[in-house]
C-alpha cells in the first residue's frame, strides 16, 4: 500500500500537526518508503496466532477505589502557557 | 583532579567509604570537565552544578558519619527523558519548552535515596527517536571516539596521551585521530557519550528499540536494556509505552549492574513495573560459565554486514567455549520481521502518547485563528522532522480501515518474534549471543542515512527483536575495528535473568578488556 498526497494531508490534519504544501510533498516520499519497508509482513503466516496484548504475562494489578492523590491545582497548571485562578486557559471553543 | 573521573564507580564507592576523598572532590572534578568538554561534544544540554554540590555535601555528611546508601556520593547525568523534580525536563523537543516537572521520576528517585548525586541532564534525540542523536532539537552529541590510522613511529612519546598502544621494542604503534566527527548513536546519544568521555561516573538511558545498547556500542561503554517491567516507567517521558525501558550506560560490567540495582523496583505508580525482589546483581559477576549453553542465532548474520563484524562475533563465541560454556546453534526464525513491526507497532504508540502536546497544559504554544488551529500550530512548530513522520506513520496505521492490515498484522508478528525465543529457553539455552550493531560509529550527517530514514532504522536490527519479546539484553565492548572504533556484542537473556547477561558479559569484559577513546577534545 502507499500514500498519495491528499491521504497526507488528512492523515497530518488527524494528526493535527500543520503542513505545507512542500512537507506534505516530502513526507509523501518519506511515508511511502516506510510503508514499502514494513510491507514485508504481509508475507508472514501469522493464521491461528493471537495479538500481542502483554509483552510480560501479567494479571491486572487492582488497588482500592478510594483518592489517594489531590489538592495540588497549583502544581497541574504550573506548567501550563496560559492560565487563570488554576484553569488553562484555551481559545473560544464554544460560540 | 582528572584521576578522580577516570575512577568506575566501584572505584569510587570503595575510596568514598574509606574517606580517600570526598562527594565534594569527584563532584568538582566532573563538573570541571563538563565545562572543559561540553562546548565540543554537546553532551549535556543543562548542568546543575549547584544542585550537584547540595547532593554531594549531603552525601559526604553521611560518609563521614559511616552511613550512606549503595550509590553515596557517586556524581551521575541523567537523560532528559527522566522527569526531574524543577529541573529542565523537554525529552530535547521544543514542544516542551520550559516544562519543569514538579515530581520526581521514579527510577532518579531511586538513584538519589541510594546517595547519587545528579549533575545534569543529557542531551538526546527527541522524544527517544533516532539512531543518531541528531534530531534533538539541542542539536547533536559528538562521539569522542574518532576513527584513526595505525602508524608505526620510532619516537615513543611523540603520541603519548593520543590514544596510542605501546607495543614492546623501539617502536610503537601510534593511532592518528582523523578529524571527522562521529556519531554516538541513539537515542541515549548524550549518556553513552558522556560516559565514554569521563563526564560522569554512569549515566541513566532507555531504549525502546535499542537506544541503550546501539549507542554503548559506538563508545565503548557498556549499557542494558533490563526486562519490560523491571524498572518503573512512571515520570519518564514516553515514546511507546509497550517497549521503553529504562537501564544505566556504565563504564563497565560491574557499573551497570551497581546502577541497574538501584534503579529497578516494584512500583504502584507503574502497573507494569513487576514486584518481584531485585537481586544482587553484582553478586553474579565472577561466577564461572562453565556448562552454560549459549545460543548462536543464524539469523543474524545478515546480508551486507561487515566481516569485522563477523570476525567480533566469532571472537566472542570463542571467548565463551574457552570459559566452559557450551555453544549451540539455534534458529529465530522471525528475526528479520522484528524491525519491521516494530516501525508498526512504535510509531502507532507514539501518535497516542504524543497527542498531549497540544499547547494546553505545558509547553510550547503558537497561537491559532481558533483551538485546532492552535493545536496544530503548535505541533508543528514544536516536533522535529524524525517525530512527525512517527506520528504520521503512527496516525496512518491505526486510521479507520488500516488497523487490521498494519496494527492487528504487527502485534501477532510480535508474538512469534516471542514465541521463537521461547522456543529456544525452552530447549535449554541461557543465553543468546549476537553482535550489537551491524557497523562501528558514522560520520554526523551521513548522506545515506538522511536520504533514506529506514536505512537508519537499520541501525536497530539487532537490538529491537529484544524489545519485542520484552526480555533484557546488554551491549559490551569486545574490541576496535581496523579504524580504531569500538564495536560490542550483544547477550540476550531470558526474562528477569539479568544476572547471568551480567555473569557472561564480564566474561567478556575480561577477554576483551575494557576500552577507552584518545583525548583530542
Amino acid at each position: 500500500m502507499s500514500v498519495d498526497l491528499q491521504t497526507v494531508k488528512r492523515v497530518a490534519r488527524l494528526a493535527r500537526i500543520a503542513v505545507s504544501e512542500e512537507d506534505a510533498e516530502r513526507m509523501t516520499g518519506e511515508l511511502n518508503a516506510i510503508l514499502g519497508f514494513v510491507e514485508q509482513l504481509n508475507e508472514v503466516d501469522v493464521s491461528g496466532v493471537e495479538p500481542m496484548t502483554s509483552v510480560t504475562p501479567m494479571e491486572m494489578k487492582k488497588r482500592q477505589d478510594i483518592v489517594t492523590d489531590g489538592n495540588k491545582a497549583a502544581d497541574i497548571v504550573a506548567n501550563a502557557p496560559a492560565t487563570e485562578e488554576n484553569f488553562f486557559l484555551v481559545p473560544k471553543v464554544v460560540e | 583532579m582528572s584521576e578522580l573521573t577516570h575512577l568506575t564507580i566501584s572505584q569510587a564507592r570503595a575510596k568514598l567509604r574509606g574517606k580517600e576523598i570526598t562527594a565534594a572532590e569527584i563532584t568538582e572534578a566532573y563538573l570541571s570537565a563538563i565545562e572543559r568538554a561540553n562546548p565540543v561534544l554537546n553532551a549535556y544540554i543543562v548542568v546543575t552544578g549547584d544542585k550537584a554540590r547540595d547532593m554531594a555535601k549531603a552525601s559526604d555528611a553521611k560518609l563521614a558519619k559511616g552511613e550512606g546508601g549503595a550509590l553515596e556520593g557517586i556524581p551521575l547525568g541523567i537523560k532528559d527523558l527522566f522527569g526531574t523534580e524543577g529541573v529542565h525536563t523537554q525529552a530535547c523537543s521544543h514542544v516542551l519548552d520550559g516544562f519543569k516537572p514538579r515530581y520526581e521520576s521514579t527510577v532518579t528517585a531511586n538513584l538519589w535515596a541510594d546517595g547519587a548525586v545528579m549533575l545534569g541532564k543529557l542531551n538526546m534525540d527527541e522524544f527517544a527517536m533516532g539512531s543518531s542523536n541528531e534530531t534533538s532539537y539541542y542539536g547533536p552529541v559528538v562521539n569522542p571516539w574518532r576513527r584513526s590510522r595505525l602508524d608505526t613511529v620510532v619516537m615513543p612519546t611523540t603520541h603519548q596521551g593520543d590514544g596510542g598502544f605501546v607495543s614492546a621494542g623501539g617502536t610503537k604503534t601510534a593511532r592518528t585521530l582523523d578529524n571527522a566527527q562521529l556519531v554516538p548513536g541513539g537515542s541515549s546519544g548524550g549518556s553513552a557519550s558522556a560516559v565514554s568521555a569521563f563526564l560522569c561516573a554512569g549515566a541513566t538511558a532507555t531504549d525502546t528499540g535499542g537506544s541503550i545498547r546501539q549507542p554503548a556500542a559506538f563508545t565503548g561503554t557498556v549499557g542494558i536494556k533490563p526486562t519490560y517491567g523491571r524498572c518503573s516507567r512512571w515520570g519518564i517521558v514516553a515514546f511507546a509505552s509497550s517497549l521503553d525501558q529504562a537501564g544505566p550506560i556504565a563504564r563497565d560490567v560491574r557499573d551497570a549492574a551497581i546502577m541497574l540495582k538501584s534503579m529497578a523496583s516494584v512500583d504502584a505508580k507503574d502497573t507494569t513495573s513487576v514486584d518481584r525482589a531485585v537481586p544482587d546483581y553484582e553478586a553474579a559477576i565472577g561466577k564461572p560459565i562453565k556448562g552454560m549453553k549459549v545460543g548462536i542465532p543464524r539469523e543474524y548474520r545478515v546480508d551486507g554486514m561487515p566481516e569485522e563484524i563477523e570476525a567480533l562475533w566469532q571472537k566472542g563465541i570463542v571467548w565463551l567455549k574457552d570459559a566452559g560454556a557450551e555453544i549451540v546453534d539455534i534458529s529465530l526464525p522471525h528475526t528479520k520481521y522484528a524491525l519491521p513491526a516494530y516501525y508498526i507497532v512504535a510509531p502507532a504508540e507514539a501518535s497516542s502518547n504524543l497527542a498531549r502536546y497540544d499547547g494546553v497544559r505545558y509547553g510550547l504554544r503558537v497561537p491559532g485563528k481558533d483551538i485546532v488551529d492552535m493545536y496544530e500550530k503548535t505541533r508543528a512548530a514544536g516536533f522535529g522532522r524524525e517525530v512527525k513522520r512517527r506520528i504520521m506513520i503512527g496516525t496512518y496505521v491505526l486510521s479507520a480501515g488500516y488497523y487490521d492490515a498494519y496494527y492487528l498484522q504487527a502485534q501477532k508478528v510480535r508474538n512469534l518474534i516471542k514465541r521463537d525465543f521461547e522456543t529456544v529457553f525452552a530447549a535449554g539455552v541461557d543465553v543468546i549471543l549476537t553482535p550489537a550493531t551491524p557497523s562501528a560509529a558514522f560520520g554526523i550527517a551521513d548522506e545515506d542515512m538522511a536520504a533514506d530514514p529506514v536505512k537508519m532504522y537499520l541501525n536497530d536490527i539487532f537490538t529491537v527483536t529484544v524489545n519485542m519479546a520484552g526480555l533484557p539484553g546488554i551491549a559490551v565492548p569486545a574490541g576496535l575495528d581496523a579504524k580504531g572504533l569500538p564495536l560490542g556484542l550483544q547477550l540476550i537473556g531470558r526474562p528477569f535473568d539479568e544476572e547471568t547477561l551480567f555473569q557472561t558479559a564480564a566474561v567478556i569484559e575480561q577477554a576483551a578488556g575494557t576500552f577507552q577513546p584518545g583525548k583530542w577534545w
